[in-house]
């Protein structure tokens, strides 16, 4: 049996810490000795895998998924699409992608959430969708407002739309958050800075794209998502067999 | 200058934050959406196997349960098999061995039900003991923690796990333990995650 080609290590020094003060609810919630390092084994290579019958082709239009007849969600309509890749730059297909977000007012759908701004009847404000066979996806939303949180007494989100992504091995399993381009909030946002990398931060940030707007519609935001890539088995040892 | 490499980067993670029900789980977040939720359905009714209980909580560094978390849970099928073109053989129908549970909001704890797996083959030549692979996001994790959750009835082979073995502190392998016991004449096993603090889980940079 031959050794199943590994994923690349996870580069730390572009993700965040777990220890990040700033971000005050890390400080109970990080593991403070080091991570055990673990050589791929099937149990790390394998993951799930989703289909067209685990999801409905509307889940990916959250201006309609949550509306009453005749309605439509408050606020700045907008698409946001782009790709799902591997550090080897190339596509990831039929991956799932689950997005959630508050609604224009920066206020979610959620039994926690106590904000003053008002909930829209008719924003739900989740959608799931699978890439297709070149990595693509593509959601219809509004924009969601900044919103307060109680960190030190006067912190603001700023508009964000938080992402899951599976990948086809456990190990690429990734949630982030998507930033919009030219928002002032992103570089005091405890959160978005407890990322080190200067880079890594632009890479959350979406760009304006005005060649993917529906004219007199929509307007729209380019976000590609990159997953850890796996390594060629072509030179690799194989011992046993081929 | 040397020529530069064509790699991307690996897109930086950030928490999931106080509501990642809404996304993954909306149903919890207090609305109806989606005709299925995902992840219900890690081991059908006619999935192979012995069938087990799961229950626990993810406790922080000042001991308190933390309410807001969500897991996801991987696991090979009974013959230690993974649902995936790689996973070591194929699986039976009714078994998706991927599965996402959430902590109550008043008091921590959470449970699923399952299959136990087999064991399943190492990166060499040792097997792995049954076990689960899971993953723990919640507000103020900021990159999902994998750990895995082992079986207090599979002494020897918990014993020859490579896995488990490169753990060098031996004391802390007991932290990927879960611990058997009957409840209604149906097997259940706890399994308490600690984030911080003396009894700190194991977690993999995997
Ligand atoms: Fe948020």
């Amino acid at each position: 049996m031959s050794r199943p080609a590994d994923y690349y290590m996870r580069n730390r020094a572009i993700h965040p810490p777990a220890f990040t003060p700033d971000y005050k609810t890390s400080v109970a919630r990080s593991p403070r000795y080091a991570l055990i390092s673990l050589e791929n084994t099937v149990s790390e290579i394998t993951g799930p895998r989703f289909g067209h019958n685990d999801i409905d082709p509307g889940d990916n239009d959250l201006l309609t998924n949550y509306v009453q007849a005749g309605e439509s969600p408050i606020g700045e309509r907008i698409i946001l699409h782009g790709r799902v890749l591997d550090e080897n730059a190339r596509p990831v297909p039929e991956t799932l992608v689950e997005i959630w977000q508050a609604n224009a007012g920066g206020r979610y759908r959620h039994k926690k959430d106590t904000y003053l701004a008002p909930i829209d009847p008719n924003f739900g404000g989740c959608g799931r969708t699978l890439t297709d066979e070149n990595g693509y996806y593509c959601f219809r939303t509004v924009k969601p407002g900044a919103y307060p949180w109680r960190n030190m007494v006067n912190n603001w989100r700023p508009a964000h739309i938080h992402l899951s992504v599976f990948g086809s091995g456990f190990v690429q399993r990734l949630i982030t958050q998507c930033y919009f381009e030219g928002d002032p909030l992103i570089p005091i946002c405890p959160i978005v800075q407890t990322i080190p990398d200067p880079d890594a931060i632009e890479q959350l940030t979406a760009t304006l794209d005005l060649n993917a707007t529906i004219p007199l519609d929509s307007i729209a935001y380019k976000f590609d998502i990159v997953l850890r890539g796996r390594r060629s088995t072509l030179f690799e040892n194989r011992p046993e067999g081929n | 200058m040397a020529q530069k490499l064509a790699y991307l980067k690996e897109t930086a993670s950030q928490t999931a934050g106080p509501y990642v029900h809404i996304g993954l789980a909306p149903g919890a977040a207090g609305f109806d959406i989606y005709e299925q939720e995902l992840g219900h359905d890690i081991a059908g009714p006619n999935a192979k196997g012995e069938r087990i209980r799961i229950a626990g909580r993810v406790i922080d560094g000042m001991g308190a349960p933390i309410k807001d978390v969500l897991i996801e849970v991987w696991q090979a099928n009974t013959d230690g098999h993974y649902a995936h073109p790689e996973g070591g053989g194929p699986v039976e129908d009714a078994f998706r061995g991927w599965g996402r549970v959430i902590s109550d909001f008043e008091t921590g704890e959470w449970s699923f039900e399952t299959v136990k797996p087999g064991k399943t083959q190492g990166r060499n030549t040792a097997m792995q003991a049954p076990h689960l692979n899971l993953w723990i996001v919640a507000r103020g994790i900021n990159v999902g923690l994998n750990t895995r959750l082992y079986f207090s009835d599979e002494p020897e082979a918990n014993a020859a796990d490579p896995v488990l073995n490169l753990i060098e502190w031996e004391h802390r392998r007991a932290t990927l333990i879960a611990t058997r016991s009957e409840e209604g004449g149906a097997p259940l096993y706890r399994f308490d995650i600690r984030l911080q603090g003396e009894d700190e889980t194991v977690f993999f940079d995997v």
